[in-house]
């Protein structure tokens, strides 16, 4: 049955205690930054007189340089990194898969052509390319959604091509060629679906990568901009010596959540891949 | 049918004057393979796995293909389905080439033209539930209305001998004997007049083996459809097939109807494949027996002249430059070998 299946994968999943902990973490942040407009105590964007406090009973995470309360701001920069890790990954994972699914479908040409496309993406150095399409395009959030999206796609590409690819060799996918049934067929209803549980494992990769990336870009200057709050450009406030050393509430809370972020993700990555492979025992 | 479609395929015209019509014809088949891997500047050598086969399959009767593994058995079966278009030469489905029509054409034709694999695990996709396996290409093909088919599918796994509650099972949850019978009903939704059987119960324990083999036959005389039956063993073989092909290096070497063959085996290689295997051949026991040596050539650089002489305890020196064809052991017999050295004995 597709429940014991699902049932088993779930079980097998549980039995990461740290992938658990991270699912439970991650939930508790999504629902935070989903929230946000109802929780926080303050408008992020609003402006007050008390300049770099430290947290306070009025501000119990401080306030950064111009008097806006961090902890507001930090709600709401998590709803913008995980918006932007989420719409980059699916961007990247539509354009890999339809990409990957033709190459290794239909082979010949078609996949040299693809495949060449996507050796030179990867073999550009990933964080320049992204700064020149930034510059480029201008920083904004839509731009960096679309470019994160854009850059990651050839990971995913390439794993779909591979299990394609041996798809295509298996009796069931032979079989239905011999049985006369449509390439759109054999496509989308037979192949597909095998190829569901890496792309999901690989998607949560490139999933915690944007984040880091948009961070990275923020912090430069070329990603989201303020006043819009993002976990990259709150860090952006750090770059100097006298804040790094004597204001650690202005960076602290930003980078911890940007690590723990990443590593959460990872950690559930790691476990589905152990909980959907069909060969694992119970 | 033959021979009527159009005097395009006048050059295809029978060679052997049969009383039955054949149901297809394959006409100097050959199938290369490249082989992978990169070698700059040198010609890619090439695998020659089937090179240059005649025969004939008619309607109703099981043509059992015998050889070693790499003979070039299994790629006649893909060729005969089209699973594979062939390097040259031709599969005459009714005097029409399969490699010739159209896609549409062939897509229809397709339903006619069944395989079963042999490995029943990866012939069904291991993601959906028997009931969806065996749905998809009968609703497509319209062969029943959509309100017949629940009654279609139970009508199915009765045929093969499974349970009409299975239908909602997924594939890993039935033993290899039960999947391989679903391999089966999967090939015959479509309703076909020739299933290949690319050794369908290789994988499977004796006592399976038996039971689908009796099905096999069973499905035969109830649905009068053809089979051409892909094995290594010669046991299974025998026990199904009204004909038999021998096959060693890409070519047959001999085909006789089953009881002739085993009776009385002319090629040397047929001889030593029988002295090999426990079975009981009264007829063979006072002669002495042929024990093969050596490994089989590559097929890569198949020997020139006859393919078996580099193993053949009988080969002389026209062996080496002459490639024997398949000729009647006696004037007018459908019993065709490939060793003019041993018909030659036997005229004296």
């Amino acid at each position: 049955m597709k429940n014991s299946t699902f049932r088993m994968v779930i079980k097998r999943f549980y039995k990461h205690k740290l992938a658990v902990a991270s699912l439970y973490f991650l939930v508790i942040i999504t629902l935070l930054a989903l929230l946000a407009p109802i929780i926080s105590p303050y408008d992020p964007n609003q402006v007050s007189t008390s300049f770099s406090k430290p947290p306070s009973l009025k501000h119990f995470m401080g306030t950064d340089q111009i008097g806006r309360d961090m902890f507001s701001r930090l709600l709401y920069a998590v709803r913008i990194s995980l918006f932007v890790g989420l719409a980059a990954t699916v961007i990247s994972t539509i354009i890999g898969v339809t990409l990957g699914l033709i190459a290794g479908y239909f082979g010949g040409v078609i996949d040299i052509i693809i495949m060449r496309i996507t050796d030179t993406i990867m073999s550009f150095p990933y964080i320049l390319l992204v700064l020149v399409a930034a510059s480029i395009f201008g920083p904004g959030l839509w731009n960096i959604i679309l470019i994160l999206g854009f850059v990651d796609w050839p990971g995913a590409a390439r794993l779909v091509r591979g299990s394609v690819l041996s798809l295509r060799e298996t009796n069931f996918v032979k079989g239905n060629v011999v049985a006369g049934m449509p390439n759109r067929y054999i496509l989308f209803s037979e192949i597909l679906p095998n190829t569901i549980g890496p792309v999901l494992v690989y998607a949560t990769s490139v999933f915690a990568i944007s984040i880091l990336d948009e961070a990275a870009l923020s912090f430069l200057g070329m990603g989201v901009q303020p006043p819009t709050a993002s976990l990259g450009n709150i860090l952006n406030g750090a770059e100097s010596i006298t804040i790094l050393t004597d204001k650690p509430w202005l960076w602290v809370p930003a980078g911890v959540l940007i690590v723990l972020l990443v590593v959460s993700i990872n950690f559930v990555g790691d476990a589905l891949r152990d909980a959907i492979d069909p060969s694992a025992k119970e | 049918m033959l021979g009527v479609t159009g005097q395009k395929r006048g050059r295809f015209l029978l060679y052997r004057d049969e009383k039955r019509e054949p149901l297809m014809v394959i006409r100097d088949l050959k199938k290369y393979y490249p082989v992978r891997g990169s070698t700059i500047g040198k010609k890619k050598p090439i695998i020659h796995a089937v090179d240059g086969v005649d025969f004939e399959i008619y309607e109703g009767e099981t043509l059992g293909i015998v050889g070693e593994s790499g003979c070039g058995k299994s790629t006649i079966g893909r060729q005969i389905v089209a699973l594979e278009k062939p390097t040259s030469g031709h599969v005459l489905y009714q005097g029409e080439s399969l490699s010739d029509m159209s896609a549409g054409r062939l897509r229809k034709i397709r339903t006619h033209l069944q395989m079963v694999f042999q490995d029943s695990t990866s012939s069904l996709n291991p993601r959906k539930q028997i009931y969806d396996i065996l749905a998809a290409p009968i609703l497509y093909h319209k062969i029943v209305e959509r309100d017949m088919l629940d009654e279609e599918i139970n009508r199915l796994l009765d045929l093969v001998g499974l349970p009409k509650s299975m239908k909602y099972r997924y594939p890993h949850e039935f033993s290899g004997g039960q999947r391989q019978r679903i391999g089966i009903a999967k090939a015959l939704s479509l309703r076909p007049r020739l299933v290949v059987c690319d050794e369908p119960v290789s994988a499977l324990d004796v006592s399976v083996q038996a039971q689908i083999l009796n099905l096999l036959k069973q499905l035969q005389d109830e649905l009068k459809v053809t089979y051409v039956f892909i094995a290594h063993g010669l046991g299974a073989v025998r026990y199904v097939s009204n004909r038999i092909a021998i096959m060693y290096l890409g070519r047959i070497v001999e085909i006789a109807d089953t009881q002739e063959l085993f009776d009385d085996p002319v090629h040397p290689y047929t001889q030593a494949l029988f002295d090999a295997s426990p079975l009981p051949a009264p007829k063979l026991r006072g002669r002495q027996r042929i024990i093969l040596k050596g490994e089989i050539p590559s097929s890569i650089n198949p020997p020139k002249g006859c393919r078996f002489h580099t193993r053949c305890p009988y080969a002389i020196e026209s062996c080496r430059v002459d490639d024997p064809k398949l000729i009647p052991v006696k004037p007018g017999s459908s019993h065709l070998a490939a060793c003019p050295v041993v018909l030659a004995q036997r005229k004296n």
